[in-house]
């Protein structure tokens, strides 16, 4: 139950959305946009979200795409998370996000709200750092599509009125090998403990993980020490573990040497799985 | 026998697949006003100051409570004040509460009430709280009302000490050959019971207060807010609908007191105070944490000689119920063995951690956890099977209790036919342990249990029947509906002795202390035995006057009477006889001249025999009889990642009679998939604040579809003569072994003895570097 | 607006209401129309014992806003009758105290509907949105199974 008041808004098109946001920041009403919403309802009940006016975008049109144009693959950020499982145009992406929260809760969740929850995990995010997708936002400016690598470092950065619309994958990165596990504290309900997510590419693998730090990565480094064919698989992980982003998270899902603990065996589940694949 | 042991259909079925069952919070009416607490921050703080200023401004406030010292409440110790009062003793605890026309406007106006705290040092565990010098949680401990067998010992955290001395200790460890001693700890959990807790109260005009509430106990809620506010006991009258779950987390008294007080705050309107899931988590009381230690002695023949226990209970910041649980731990301290010494001290300690209820197995599942981890390590050290050590010091009729209570063939269950079958169903003799691959074994672990229900020694149950005009029977009992299909087998109970149709029989669900008898509480797995025997009284009650009144119209005497199929007839022919309906409600000769009236039966049963236990030995009959039963959990463990699976769970247990087969396996699996979620993954996390960081279901984890185990349930009938058919208590059997059996197979599994639940990975990890 | 006046479509009747914007679709249902079936059980998106039928899909009540189900087909408890899966649950004793049903019945009701070939990876999937305390799943299962396999 959400004990404040917000004025909520349904518009119909993307500038429409955009203007709606600026004249209601003006009036100072913090204004939101929102798509599944589980965040402002969940983390609103308990008073740790809070706004005057929603704005829906689910509407829109831009948002609601899914289609595979040309040599890529264009997902709009309203869709929710059960509707990409359902059509699978992007294997790696299917698997990684039929893990998140619970198969009802992801018909409400969207792509967009899981990219940019404050919740951190944020793992629909992983496949598309890995593919190196391109994002289409729309804010006070104009659209602009941007390298996904380039505007997310830990959480996707939107300037203040502008909205992720879609993500755009091309096919080669699609039809890539790709290895996906989420580790849980027990069994196969709750948060990350790890999440993580590879794709062979031109040889090379490429990791993100979710549920090590505060925040999803997809590190260089790490991909450079796993990369090190020369090497043995115990340096590769070792050298890995030694470039790994901080603060490694400790809390009540994992402690910190624990997490890294089981980071350091799915690294080498992921090379067993992956090392001897041919691309 | 014709109905009982059949699976029945439930006679709620078709309410509960329809969405028509209510439950305290479906009930709602326009007047009704919203109750909102607040509630403590931090585990152990001073209040310095409630400000409520702020939230008086927010439209719809009706009244808000905040800094009354109203009277002390709580069972067994008068120590819990109803709104926290110059301090706050636990993480949740209620410190205001809002009352407002809607929900909206409750929470709007409790979020607005500023509290100013100083923090106090916390208490975080039973251990530390039992450690001298240790800061206190109740300082004027020594000042409280409290129940005669409390037993709180001023100037400490102790709420009461519970003492089993028997036999002889030093001849008991002179007869030992090996001795083992283990310690083993887990913290508070939870029930989540999926309906949280609900209230509601009414003060009517002509001072008659309507209580509805989700709760096993609404006798208990009646009783008990008579004796805090010095109300009239008639004129209160608590309905209880059906109840979304409540695994003993129902049983206390908490919200009921809340809502009664904002009643009488706004001149009697009705108030609802409905639970949040994190104020069901952590404001209503929780399920029980324990720190044991356990050392047993045991001779070359594999007898155990000697036994010496200490259970420091965690009994949160308010003793209430935990002081049964204590003294109920102690009862069975030693868990099914035949044990000739014995030495336990059980104590219920204060700590800031949420105060403890009842929960499934009422202290049970948590010291068979401590004895049976025990006995495998002692299995270990002397080099014998751990079914066969169970087998030979498997309790039996002729030795004694803890407290000296002489088990006979009826009053205890064939523990050593139990563990045979469970021998059977998990293939125990194929081994313990099976490589699957590098990585992968497959491993099993036993244990066993036993229970008696230490419930009040003069706790009554009652049952009414009242014919309908078409010959059917309505049967009414104080037995709350809490999931069990309880009232469904007290109508097989019935149709089985009247020999009817048992579609003929119609159950109200809803208790309604008015109308209802009583039944003391719907705990202890004791609805089927002491309503059960209610029914059957009730039976011979109608039974009597069926053939009161036939006998008259068929002019034939009482003894050649039979009654069947909603008849009574001529023993000798059948063919002369009257139809239920035609004498349910007297009958009417042809001339219209009537005879008798409504037939209405009634029955009460009491248990016999019971008695308080001596305070400095223990020696005394707690509980009527005792259920046994034996476990094996299979698990597919991951010798890199310390990760595993639960591949099978079995559950073999004396129920003395099957009553109602899917029931009744419903019931054991059930119980069983709450124990292993309890040993696998559920546990309250606290930090240096005495919080609790995880009082949600997206952190606090329940089983899942899909998590659960194959199912492996066996039964073993040996009667209890008491019992109705002779059936003995189940409701809460199937959970208690799983923890000690998960442990079991862990440890084996792992190479490290696992004594702290619950046993995620992490916890193995930890021990396997330790043991490095 | 802060506040909606408008018709939700609920059990295939057309439903006048007046909610505020903030309102969950649970609320509504629960206090503005009277249909109790479902349950809060933890307002939070966790536990599925809220789930109704939105278009088709199971959706839990609790995590969508009122405002939002304006347009679509939102099908309770209420508005399932002699259904072959609330039969099943019956034979199979596939609840204990209740609580968590209706929410199971209405996801079961969609899966079937969804995906009545569906495998046990599938019924997994879907299944493991709900909490039920009472049972062992074991009852469930059997109860879905029954009605899939008939499908």
């Amino acid at each position: 139950m959400l004990s404040f008041d917000f004025d909520y808004f349904r518009p119909e098109t993307l500038n429409e959305a955009i203007d709606l946001f600026q004249f209601l920041d003006q009036q100072g009403k913090q204004p939101m946009f929102f798509s599944g919403g589980t965040e402002l309802i969940t983390l609103g009940r308990i008073n740790l979200a809070y706004t005057e006016a929603v704005i829906d975008i689910k509407d829109i049109a831009e948002c609601k795409i899914m289609q595979v144009s040309g040599d890529q693959v264009l997902l709009g950020s309203t869709l929710s998370l059960t509707k990409i499982e359902e059509a699978n145009l992007f294997p790696l992406l299917t698997k990684t996000a039929s893990e998140v929260a619970d198969h009802t809760a992801r018909g409400k969740i969207t792509l967009g709200g899981n990219i940019c929850a404050r919740i951190f995990y944020r793992e629909a995010v992983l496949p598309f750092l890995l593919a190196d997708s391109q994002v289409l936002l729309i804010g006070p400016n104009g659209k602009k599509i941007v390298p996904i690598n380039e505007i997310f470092q830990g959480q996707l950065g939107l300037e203040k009125g502008e909205f992720l619309v879609q993500v755009a994958t091309e096919n080669r990165f699609i039809r890539a090998p790709f290895f996906s596990v989420k580790r849980r504290q027990q069994w196969d309900t709750g948060y990350p403990l790890i999440t993580i997510v590879a794709l062979k590419v031109n040889q090379q693998i490429r990791v993100g993980i979710s549920g090590l730090c505060p925040f999803p990565f997809r590190s260089k480094e790490v991909e450079g020490a796993l990369n090190n064919i020369g090497q043995s698989a115990e340096a590769r992980v070792a050298g890995a573990i030694a470039v790994l982003p901080q603060p490694i998270l400790d809390d009540v899902e994992g402690s910190a040497e624990y997490r890294l603990f089981v980071l350091r065996n799915l690294f080498f589940d992921l090379l067993a799985a992956l090392d001897r694949v041919q691309v | 026998m014709e109905v009982i042991g059949k699976s029945v259909i439930r006679k709620e079925a078709v309410d509960k697949v329809t969405g028509r069952a209510n439950f305290t919070h479906d009930f709602h009416t326009l007047p009704m006003l919203s109750g909102k607490m607040v509630i403590s921050p931090y585990g152990h703080a001073k209040i310095v100051s409630i400000d409520t200023m702020e939230a008086w401004q927010v439209p719809g406030v009706r009244t808000i409570l905040a800094g009354d010292r109203f009277p002390l409440t709580g069972e067994a110790i008068r120590d819990r004040p109803p709104l926290a009062v110059d301090k706050v003793r636990y993480h949740g605890e209620p410190v205001a509460l809002v009352v407002a026309d809607t929900p909206v406007q409750a929470k709007k106006a409790a979020d607005l009430i500023k509290v100013k705290y100083e923090l106090l040092q916390v208490v975080n565990s039973p251990t530390q709280a039992f450690q001298k010098g240790a800061p206190l949680v109740h300082e004027r401990l020594g000042e409280y009302k409290k129940e005669e067998d409390s037993l709180p010992v001023p100037g400490t955290n102790i709420a009461t000490h519970i003492k089993i001395r028997k036999g002889n200790m030093e001849k008991g460890w002179a007869d030992s050959v090996a001795v083992v001693e283990a310690s083993l700890s887990f913290a508070p959990s939870d029930h989540v019971a999926m309906e949280t807790r609900c209230a509601t109260a009414e003060i009517m005009p002509d001072g008659n207060i309507i209580i509805m509430t989700s709760s096993q106990a609404p006798f208990m809620v009646k009783r008990l807010l008579s004796d805090y506010f010095g109300i009239d006991l008639g004129k209160i009258i608590v309905h209880t609908p059906l109840v979304g779950g409540a695994y003993g987390g129902k049983a206390p008294v908490q919200l009921e007191v809340l809502a009664y007080l904002a009643s009488k705050a706004v001149g009697g309107k009705p108030v609802k105070i409905f639970n949040t899931r994190e104020e069901d988590i952590i404001t209503s009381p929780c399920h029980i944490g324990l720190d044991a230690t356990v050392k047993l002695g045991v001779n070359r023949d594999g007898k155990i000689q000697a036994a010496e226990i200490r259970y420091l209970w965690d009994g949160g910041a308010y003793s209430d119920k935990a002081i049964d649980v204590t003294r109920s731990g102690a009862v069975d301290c030693t868990g099914p063995y035949n044990i000739e010494n014995v030495s336990c001290d059980s104590y219920c300690m204060y700590t800031n951690h949420p105060y403890a209820s009842p929960f499934r197995g009422f202290s049970h599942a948590e010291l068979s956890f401590a004895i049976e981890r025990t006995m495998d390590l002692l299995a270990q050290k002397i080099n014998m099977d751990p079914l066969v050590l169970r087998y030979i010091n498997a309790i039996m009729p002729g030795n004694t209790t803890p407290t000296r209570v002489l088990l006979n063939k009826s009053n205890v269950g064939n523990l050593r036919k139990c563990i045979e079958k469970v021998r059977e169903l998990i293939h125990w003799d194929e081994g313990s342990v099976k490589e699957v691959s590098d990585r992968l074994i497959r491993v099993k672990g036993v244990s066993c249990s036993w229970k008696t229900s230490t419930i009040d020694i003069d706790a009554p149950s009652g049952v009414i029947l009242t014919f309908n005009r078409d010959g059917t029977i309505n049967l009414m009992s104080g037995v709350v509906e809490i999931g069990t299909g309880t009232k469904t087998i007290l109508a097989q109970i019935l149709a089985e002795r009247l020999k009817m149709d048992v579609d003929n029989i119609h159950v109200k669900m809803e208790v309604d202390t008015q109308t209802t008898p009583e039944h003391w509480k719907t705990v202890a797995s004791r609805g089927t035995f002491m309503a059960g025997r209610a029914v059957l009284k009730a039976a011979e009650d109608v039974l009597d006057q069926l053939k009161e009144v036939a006998s008259c119209v068929l002019r034939a005497p009482k003894e050649d009477l039979e009654v069947a199929g909603s008849r009574v007839f001529l023993r000798d022919d059948p063919s002369i006889g009257l139809h239920f309906k035609d004498i349910g409600h007297g009958y009417k000769y042809p001339n219209g001249n009537s005879i008798g009236g409504q037939i209405i039966g009634r029955g009460s049963y009491i248990l016999r025999h019971l008695t308080h236990l001596n305070p400095e030995t223990g020696a005394g009959k707690p509980g009527p009889e005792w259920t046994v039963a034996a476990y094996g959990v299979e698990i597919e463990f991951d010798r890199r990642d310390y990760t595993y699976r639960l591949v099978k769970a079995c559950t073999v247990v004396d129920i003395g009679k099957v009553m109602n087969e899917k029931a009744a396996l419903g019931q054991v699996m059930g119980a069983m998939s709450m124990g292993l979620a309890f040993a696998g993954r559920e546990t309250f996390y606290f930090d240096e604040l005495g919080r609790v960081l995880n009082p949600q279901l997206r952190t606090y984890r329940p089983l899942r579809y899909g998590e659960n185990p194959e199912y492996l349930v066996g039964f073993v009938e040996t009667p209890q003569l008491d019992g109705p058919y002779g059936a003995r208590g189940v409701g809460e059997h199937g959970l208690m072994g799983m923890p000690g059996a998960l442990g079991n197979a862990l440890s084996i599994a792992a190479g490290v003895s696992l004594n702290n639940l619950p046993l995620i990975p992490e916890l193995i990890w930890k021990a396997k570097e330790a043991a490095k | 607006m802060k506040t909606y006046t408008g018709t939700l479509n609920v059990n295939g009747e057309s439903r006048m209401v007046t909610v505020r914007s903030a309102d969950t679709l649970l609320y509504t249902l629960r206090r503005m129309l009277g249909l109790t079936g479902s349950k809060p059980g933890c307002l939070n998106g966790d536990c599925g014992a809220c789930t109704v039928n939105v278009d088709g899909w199971p959706m839990k009540s609790c995590l969508m806003l009122a405002v939002e189900a304006v347009g679509k087909k939102v099908t309770t408890i209420e508005g399932l009758a002699d259904t072959p899966i609330q039969k099943a649950f019956v034979e199979h004793f596939a609840f204990q105290c209740g609580y968590c049903t209706p929410g199971f019945i209405m996801n079961c009701h969609s899966l079937i509907e969804q995906h009545p070939d569906a495998d046990d990876h599938t019924i997994k999937e879907w299944l493991e949105s709900n909490i039920c305390r009472c049972t062992s799943y074991f009852e469930i299962e059997q109860a879905v199974k029954s009605v899939l396999k008939k499908t």
